[in-house]
Formats: C-alpha cells, sequence, structure tokens
C-alpha cells in the first residue's frame, strides 16, 4: 500500500514538472509570436518578457491532478475541488491579464472561485491550532473558505514583482506544506500537494533571472488559490499561513499604508527606483507604498538577485516555522 | 541588522497566531450561551463570531503597532 503511494507520488510529481518543462518554451515562443510581452523595468535595457505563463502552470496542474482523480479513487471530492477552484482562479487571471480591471475584481471573483469547495462539502468546518486543539465553526467557516483563497491568490500575485520570486517561494512553501500534511498523516491531500510544488519547481527554471517568462495574473492566481486550496481540504489552514508569512506581510504593510484595496498599477508612486549602475533602492517618496522589498531595500540598495536571495532566506524561515508548527498540532497542552 | 528585523517579525507574527488559536480554542470556544430558547444557537454562535473578529481586529491592530516599532527607522529611510 505504501509501496504504492510512493509511486503514486513519483508519477504525479513527474507528470507536473514535465508538462510546465515541455510545454513552457512552446508557450513563450507563442507569446513572443503574438506580441504578447511586458518590458521588464528592472533589467539594463528593459528587454521585454512574454506574458503571462498561467496556461503551461494550468497545463502541469490539469496533468496531475486530473491523473490522480481519474485513475486513483481517493479523495476525488477534494482532487475536484482543488482542480475547479485552481482553473477558475486561472480564469479570472487570464481575464486580468488581457483586460485593466478593477482593484476589487480580483477579490470577489477568486471569492467566487472558493465556492465548488463548498458546494462539494469538500471541507472540515474544524480549524485546528497548535498545542490547543480545534474548534468546530460551521457556519464561520464557510466565511473563512470564501475569505481564504481571495487571500491566498491575491498574497501570491503580490510577491511577483521580481524576477523568479514568485515561483521560488511557491517552490518552497509548497513543499513545506506537502511535508506539513505527511506529518500530520494526512497522505492522501499530501499526495494531491505535490504538483504544485513540482509545478512551481519547472516554472522557476524559465522565470529565473534573468526571466524568459512571467507567470502573470493567471500563474500567480492560479497557484495561490491551489494553495488556498490545499489548505482548506487538507485542513492545515493555519500551518498554510505560518509557511505563507514573508507574503502576508508584503500584503499586509501594502494595504496599511494604502489603506485601500487597489491594483498594483494603480499605484502613482513605484515604493523602488533604481540606481546609476542600476541597482535596486528604496524610494524616498513618503507617497509610495510600504512594499516587503521596500523594506529589505531599506538597508542600501542590492541587486535585483541579492533581494531575491533574502526573499528566498525569509520564504525558508517561514516554511521552518510551518514544519514545527506541523509537529505543534500533535501537542496538547 | 535590516534583514533580522524581518526576521523578527515573521517570528513575532508565528508567536501572535499560536495566542491567538490559545484564547480561541480554550476561553472562546467552551463559552456557551443558555436561556433564550430557539434563538440562544444563533445568539452563541453570533457572539463566538463576534468576539473572533475582534480578536482579528486587535491582532491586525497589534502587528501594526510591532510594524511601526521594529521598522520605524526604515520607513523614516
Amino acid at each position: 500500500m505504501m509501496l504504492d503511494k510512493i509511486i503514486l507520488a513519483i508519477l504525479v510529481s513527474s507528470m507536473a514538472f514535465f508538462s510546465v518543462y515541455i510545454t513552457t518554451p512552446f508557450l513563450i515562443k507563442v507569446l513572443e509570436k503574438r506580441n504578447l510581452t511586458v518590458k521588464d523595468y528592472n533589467r539594463v535595457g528593459g528587454a521585454m518578457v512574454p506574458r503571462p505563463g498561467g496556461p503551461s502552470i494550468l497545463v502541469g496542474i490539469f496533468a496531475s491532478e486530473l491523473t490522480l482523480y481519474a485513475f486513483f479513487s481517493f479523495s476525488s471530492v477534494e482532487i475536484l475541488a482543488i482542480i475547479i477552484t485552481t482553473s477558475i482562479a486561472f480564469v479570472v487571471g487570464l481575464i486580468d491579464d488581457c483586460k485593466v480591471l478593477g482593484g476589487w475584481f480580483k477579490p470577489v471573483a477568486l471569492a467566487i472561485s472558493a465556492i465548488p469547495i463548498i458546494l462539494l462539502g469538500a471541507y472540515n468546518p474544524h480549524l485546528s491550532f497548535p498545542l490547543f486543539g480545534f474548534v468546530r465553526i460551521p457556519e464561520l467557516y464557510i466565511a473563512l473558505i470564501i475569505f481564504m483563497i481571495p487571500v491566498t491568490g491575491n498574497t501570491i500575485n503580490s510577491i511577483d514583482v521580481l524576477n523568479g520570486v514568485a515561483s521560488r517561494f511557491m517552490i518552497i512553501t509548497s513543499f513545506a506544506l506537502t511535508a506539513s500534511l505527511f506529518i500530520i498523516h494526512n497522505y492522501d491531500i499530501a499526495l494531491a500537494s505535490l504538483p504544485l510544488g513540482f509545478v512551481s519547481l519547472a516554472f522557476y527554471k524559465y522565470h529565473k533571472f534573468p526571466s524568459r517568462i512571467f507567470p502573470g495574473d493567471s500563474g500567480a492566481l492560479t497557484l495561490g488559490a491551489m494553495y488556498g486550496a490545499l489548505a482548506i481540504v487538507g485542513h492545515v489552514e493555519i500551518i498554510a499561513a505560518v509557511a505563507l508569512l514573508p507574503a502576508v506581510i508584503n500584503s499586509f504593510l501594502f494595504l496599511s499604508s494604502v489603506k485601500r484595496i487597489i491594483e498594483h498599477r494603480q499605484i502613482k508612486s513605484n515604493p523602488v527606483t533604481h540606481t546609476d549602475d542600476f541597482k535596486l533602492m528604496a524610494t524616498t517618496d513618503e507617497e509610495a507604498p510600504i512594499t516587503l522589498v521596500r523594506l529589505i531595500l531599506a538597508g542600501g540598495p542590492m541587486t535585483e538577485k541579492q533581494v531575491g536571495f533574502v526573499i528566498f532566506r525569509l520564504a525558508i524561515f517561514s516554511a521552518v516555522l510551518a514544519i514545527v508548527t506541523a509537529f505543534m498540532m500533535g501537542v496538547k497542552i | 541588522m535590516k534583514e533580522i528585523q524581518i526576521f523578527l517579525f515573521i517570528f513575532v507574527m508565528w508567536i501572535l497566531i499560536i495566542v491567538g488559536g490559545g484564547l480561541l480554542v480554550s476561553i472562546v470556544a467552551p463559552m456557551t450561551i443558555n436561556g433564550y430558547g430557539k434563538l440562544g444557537s444563533i445568539l452563541d454562535s453570533g457572539v463566538k463570531a463576534l468576539i473572533a473578529m475582534i480578536l482579528v481586529v486587535v491582532w491586525i491592530f497589534t502587528l501594526s503597532k510591532i510594524k511601526n516599532w521594529i521598522f520605524h527607522k526604515q520607513i523614516k529611510n
């Protein structure tokens, strides 16, 4: 039985990884041919980079999760909920990639993408906390589901500001989530969570500095919504929130400085500028929002790669805290 | 040094999550409101939801204060 699951884990991980690894170069060519590119403002000369990479990310998720759903009967409702929620989030992101929409569009549309989880009943209305046990909150949990998908989707989207940061961040957080699911003995959802990490890993190959493709809203929202859906169906909401803390801080700093929900493209003052040698530097403009990158750069100018590495260390730290939290779930005081 | 302060902020957030969860599980959840007939269970859930929301607001307020305290110099920069 255990050997079956190990073989299955290798199969879905390989499918997720190679689907993205193989389809992304084709997607890059198609996007370049159709002139679907955006300027990379942080690169010397401002190279044009293809966007969005969401379609290849979705292909990887579909290939692996549908294999789990079609050929293996375990947790089929949960896997179906993950697939539908992630697909709706992808469509929301794709619409936002193609058209400039208001700041409220994404949170509301992502809240709708959470509805399949509720309709399919792929949740358990218990919220588990480390050391203290759990609370049963049937009505409140529905609100939590509707709240959680927009939060995880937008949080990953908001950290997609530098080459490779969002995909690398997702590699670390999703593998921390998988490890946590194994620690709390939720093996089925742990298997279903593996594709998220491997899809992110394959996409990172093309997204890392200097990026050959950007995920766009369709890519970032797909990754974020899948992460949120896994947290709900796997009953690891608190652990998932802990692993996501650096991105949560970014959203928290942003919202507490602009004091309203707006799109990044609606910001008039950029939180980051460039030095003469094209390093990133925190702006002195008081009107500019406070972000995680601006805080990191408050210590002095850095290259894009160096900032990415600081975020990487923060993600590792949060991942360790998430895994510690998972172990603490088994301890009651 | 600046990086350490961000690590510290993440650690404080983690502690607040655990403490907040502890308050919910050990104090708010066991509370019961009786003596209101059929309305009792609705009132019970409503009061617990309200306390949970107040805790979230307090959590955000506390984080905001800690953020200002930890990052005061950086934000001024």
